[in-house]
């Protein structure tokens, strides 16, 4: 593809700018968590690495990393069973309602984290008379990750069409049999991109969690929000922080690598 | 066996029930339990919530002030934040899409994608740090004269368009990639040059996924009272009065009151743009 030179040149500057725009935050979380400013003080008067070490020991920390990866999986696991069995229910078949179904499925991202929150609080608590706990948080963060796996088997199936899943069922196999043999073998990377996205999704959230968590169950994202106007934590939760920024290179090189297309990795970004 | 793929129907039906009962019938319940909670009102002296219909918390919401000013302020942060991140996101998605090489685009993509993982908070927090009185953003302004904009609606703005920048970027990255290189040339050929072939050839048709785009970054402003807490100062928006009311002055119906007024502003956005088929790009 050629664009003219001149659009060629400054495309590239502002998007060289936007990118280190993107990264000098991330980068200076980096390198705070080695400063030993308890303010951190610029530019760093010394680096040490005493942070690390406390955070590492830091039960609290613990805890809600733990708390959080019990909620995402959860709520991964829902969504992965209800994202799956939409999008199996969406294809090929045209109905009365279609769109209502797809409109219901992208709302609880459409509508701001404030909405579904308080909606799910209120829900609970005022209405079904139900404690807050890890499952109402489950509960409210597997309702947003839905459309992270719908898309993705959505995507998934408009590129493979029904052809392998109808030569299975002309050779006798049923339904199910079709289902274990052929599609689920056919979906399983984009089950894993959207069920990496719909993890992350969950374990970042906080707006939502809020809402929905007791004074009890703190996840990750609640713990640093507690402790990040703390002075005597602050430094504690940046090496958390920098560990997190550090770790999500994880999950986007698997996503790349098991989607394989760059547009269906995406879509599911929420 | 038989009868699932003889009855397309019911193949259907039993597909879509679990997902249904979750989201039809769990969140759109909530939905409706929130709007019913804001026409009941909370007893002043027990703390409980009396179960009788009253106007008095939409009243109040319309009536007091401070409220408008909130309701306001909040939907033009929103605006602003999406057409900062609309023209922040479409060159970088246009290089992306229509300049860099396919090895290139890979490590943009994920160069781009990866800031989403790293967690809001650390994002917000960095942003404080950056903003404070001699932090990084003072630092470099001062040379022209200029300073932090210190903690307050400027911050909060700036923010907010930084956290929500990648998820302009991927939908319009996505629209360019679809679209055929031939059009670029079909455009060229005809005397187009190259500031009229995006005005005319690639905005229009890329239009729809800025406004996919634009629903994230103006739900996610809409919904939010953490960013505004980190580097907002004093300011409050929706969220905050939201999350307050329900919080620390322990009024329920009057926070789903409040948290009508992003419901009614996001689904009149979607009814809009319902029929640029940007709803099937998100």
């Amino acid at each position: 593809m050629r664009l003219p030179g001149g659009l060629r040149v400054s495309l590239s500057v502002v998007t060289a700018l936007v990118l280190v725009v993107i990264y000098v935050p991330l980068l200076l979380v980096l390198l705070n968590s080695f400063n030993t400013s308890r303010t951190f003080a610029w530019p760093p008067p010394d680096l040490t690495t005493h942070w690390w070490q406390q955070a590492w020991h830091s039960e609290g920390a613990r805890d809600a990393l733990w708390t959080s990866v019990k909620v995402a999986c959860a709520a991964t696991l829902v969504a992965l069973v209800l994202g799956t069995l939409a999008a199996m229910a969406l294809r090929r078949t045209r109905f009365f309602g279609r769109n209502v179904v797809s409109l219901l499925i992208i709302l609880p991202i459409a509508l701001p984290g404030i909405v579904t929150g308080i909606a799910f609080q209120n829900g609970f608590r005022t209405i079904l008379g139900i404690q807050l706990s890890i499952w109402t948080i489950v509960i409210a963060h597997a309702t947003f990750c839905i459309v992270t796996v719908f898309n993705n088997v959505q995507a998934r199936f408009q590129r493979l069409g029904g052809n392998f899943e109808q030569a299975s069922m002309d050779l006798g196999a049923g339904p199910f049999t079709t289902f274990r043999l052929i599609t689920l073998p056919m979906l399983r990377s984009a089950l894993l991109a959207g069920g990496l996205l719909s993890f992350g999704l969950s374990f970042d959230e906080i707006v939502v969690t809020t809402f929905t968590a007791s004074a009890q169950d703190r996840t990750l994202p609640i713990w640093i929000f507690q402790n990040l106007f703390r002075p005597n934590q602050a430094p504690i939760v940046n090496c958390v922080a920098a560990a997190l920024v550090l770790f999500s290179a994880i999950p986007i090189y698997l996503a790349q690598r098991l989607s394989g297309n760059n547009a269906e990795a995406m879509t599911g970004a929420r | 066996m038989s009868l699932l793929s003889r009855r397309p129907g019911l193949r259907v039906g039993l597909l879509l029930t679990p997902p249904m009962l979750w989201l039809g019938v769990a969140y759109l319940g909530a939905l409706a339990a929130l709007l019913i909670t804001a026409l009941w009102s909370q007893n002043d002296f027990t703390g409980n919530i009396e179960r009788a219909w009253t106007l008095d918390n939409f009243r109040d919401l319309f009536q007091i002030p401070v409220y408008r000013t909130i309701a306001f302020r909040t939907i033009g942060i929103a605006v602003l934040v999406t057409l900062i991140d609309a023209l922040l996101a479409f060159p970088i998605a246009l290089f992306m899409a229509k300049v860099a090489s396919p090895r290139w685009q890979r490590v943009l993509v994920i160069a781009v994608l990866m800031p989403l993982w790293a967690s809001y908070l650390v994002k917000a927090y960095a942003w404080r740090g950056m903003l404070s009185t001699g932090g990084l953003v003072d630092s470099i302004a001062s040379p022209f004269g200029l300073g932090t904009p210190g903690y307050g609606l400027v911050a909060t703005t700036l923010t907010l368009a930084y956290l929500w920048l990648p998820y302009m970027i991927l939908p319009i990255y996505a629209g360019l990639e679809r679209l055929p290189d031939s059009l670029f040339e079909a455009s060229a050929d005809l005397g187009g040059t190259s500031a009229t072939t995006l005005r005319r050839v690639v905005l229009p048709m890329v239009f729809p996924a800025f406004v996919a785009g634009s629903i994230f970054t103006f739900s996610l402003t809409m919904g939010d009272y953490i960013a505004v807490k980190i580097v907002g100062g004093t300011s409050q928006l929706l969220g905050n009065v939201v999350y307050d009311n329900q919080g620390a002055a322990n009024n329920l119906p009057f926070a789903c009151a409040v948290a009508t007024v992003p419901i009614v502003v996001m689904l009149a956005y979607l009814a809009a743009v319902r029929r640029t088929g940007a709803l099937d790009q998100l």
